[in-house]
């Protein structure tokens, strides 16, 4: 049974093509077929976090106009034969594409995929409306910061109006330094605030970066967002996995080793 | 004089709040008039639940009556917190509410 997955978070900037790249790759690592579409239209980015921007010939909106097959459209990633991206279009607009060319799109890709991931456009109009036209289920992007998170609420309350059931939050860029000395939102108060479950928390982690700067996304490497962005996609595939224990880097903060269940 | 430097310092030190707690604290507020305007039909349903409740005892002016989600200065010292104002304009008393 294959599931389509927006990932989502008002707010720009919290790391919404990250996860999804991560994400994606992740899924694929647990032997998943994996799909991921870029719905930012006009605004392409996806395909240089997944470094595969010099393979693409078709886009988005050329599917859904119909000037070429699915098939034609999708790359094939480097190291994932089971992964495969849905690049957007440069030089269109969102008006291009409508929710119900979107989900007619999604559903006839269940066929062949295990999950159809969304990289959902920041905001909150006709692209967003787009991206979530065909999912079932929404994971949340946000930082611990009061933007990002206001943003994310607003978001939340736009998804359940639109009848998707399951949303979940991913707590992204927690530096638990910050945390301990009381100058950052602990992921508990960001879960409080939202009242959503938690599916992850990635920390600021500098080989993000670096991982984008190469095109190959960090998810299975021994980095901490490496590791918790794989877990992640264990618990998405149904899994049970503790909540990893972000200060073990830091030593001297092992006294709030519980602090993330 | 010494002294009342150090009192003073830890004063200051027990009165700050984290700049997490601010952040906290803020969203708290903040999020609650968003949602609150973010659905003006439940505004609606509350202010029809009011005037159901009220006019059992009293004759309101219906027309007049003007509910809002607002802040207010906490009374217990906790800063500003949400709170539910509801203006209702009273016509008369039902002759069984003083009985």
């Amino acid at each position: 049974m294959s599931e389509v997955i927006v990932i989502t978070s008002g707010k720009g900037g919290v790391g919404k093509t990250t996860t999804t790249a991560n994400v994606g790759t992740g899924l694929a690592q647990l032997n998943k077929k994996v799909v991921l579409i870029d719905t930012d239209i006009g605004l392409r980015n996806l395909d240089v976090v997944m470094g595969l921007e010099n393979r693409i010939v078709y886009n988005l909106v050329d599917v859904i106009e119909g000037n070429c097959r699915i098939k034609q459209a999708l790359i094939k990633d480097k190291k994932y034969p089971n992964l495969a991206l849905l690049p957007s279009a440069q030089t269109r607009d969102k008006s291009s594409v409508s929710p119900e060319q979107m989900k007619k799109l999604t559903d006839e890709l269940r066929e062949e995929f295990d999950y159809i991931l969304l990289d959902c456009p920041a905001g909150i109009e006709q692209g967003f409306q787009n991206a979530i036209a065909g999912a079932d289920r929404a994971i949340v992007v946000t930082t611990p910061e009061v933007s990002a998170i206001r943003d994310a609420d607003r978001i939340i309350g736009l998804l359940e109006a639109n009848e998707i059931r399951q949303i979940q939050l991913i707590v992204n860029r927690l530096r638990m330094d910050m945390v301990k000395r009381g100058d950052m939102m602990t992921v508990e108060d960001v879960c409080e605030i939202l009242s959503i479950n938690l599916i992850g928390v990635v920390p600021d982690d500098e080989q993000i970066v670096i991982s984008t700067n190469q095109g190959e996304p960090l998810v299975g490497s021994d980095a901490m967002a490496g590791k918790a962005f794989a877990n992640i996609c264990r618990r998405i595939s149904g899994e049970e996995v503790p909540f990893l224990d972000l200060q073990k880097k830091a030593g001297v903060f092992a006294k709030l080793a519980g602090l993330f269940k | 004089m010494k002294e009342k430097e150090e009192k003073m310092s830890l004063v200051d030190f027990f009165r700050r709040k984290n700049s997490g707690d601010v952040a906290r604290d803020r969203l708290k507020l903040v999020l609650v008039s968003d949602r609150a305007n973010c659905s003006p039909e439940v505004m609606e349903k509350i202010k029809n639940d009011i005037i159901n409740v009220i006019s059992k005892y009293m004759e309101i002016e219906t027309e007049g009556l003007d509910i809002q989600i607002t802040q207010t200065e906490s009374e217990t010292d906790n800063g500003k917190v949400p709170a539910l104002y509801a203006n209702i304009p009273i016509k008369g008393m039902h002759h069984t509410s003083g009985r």
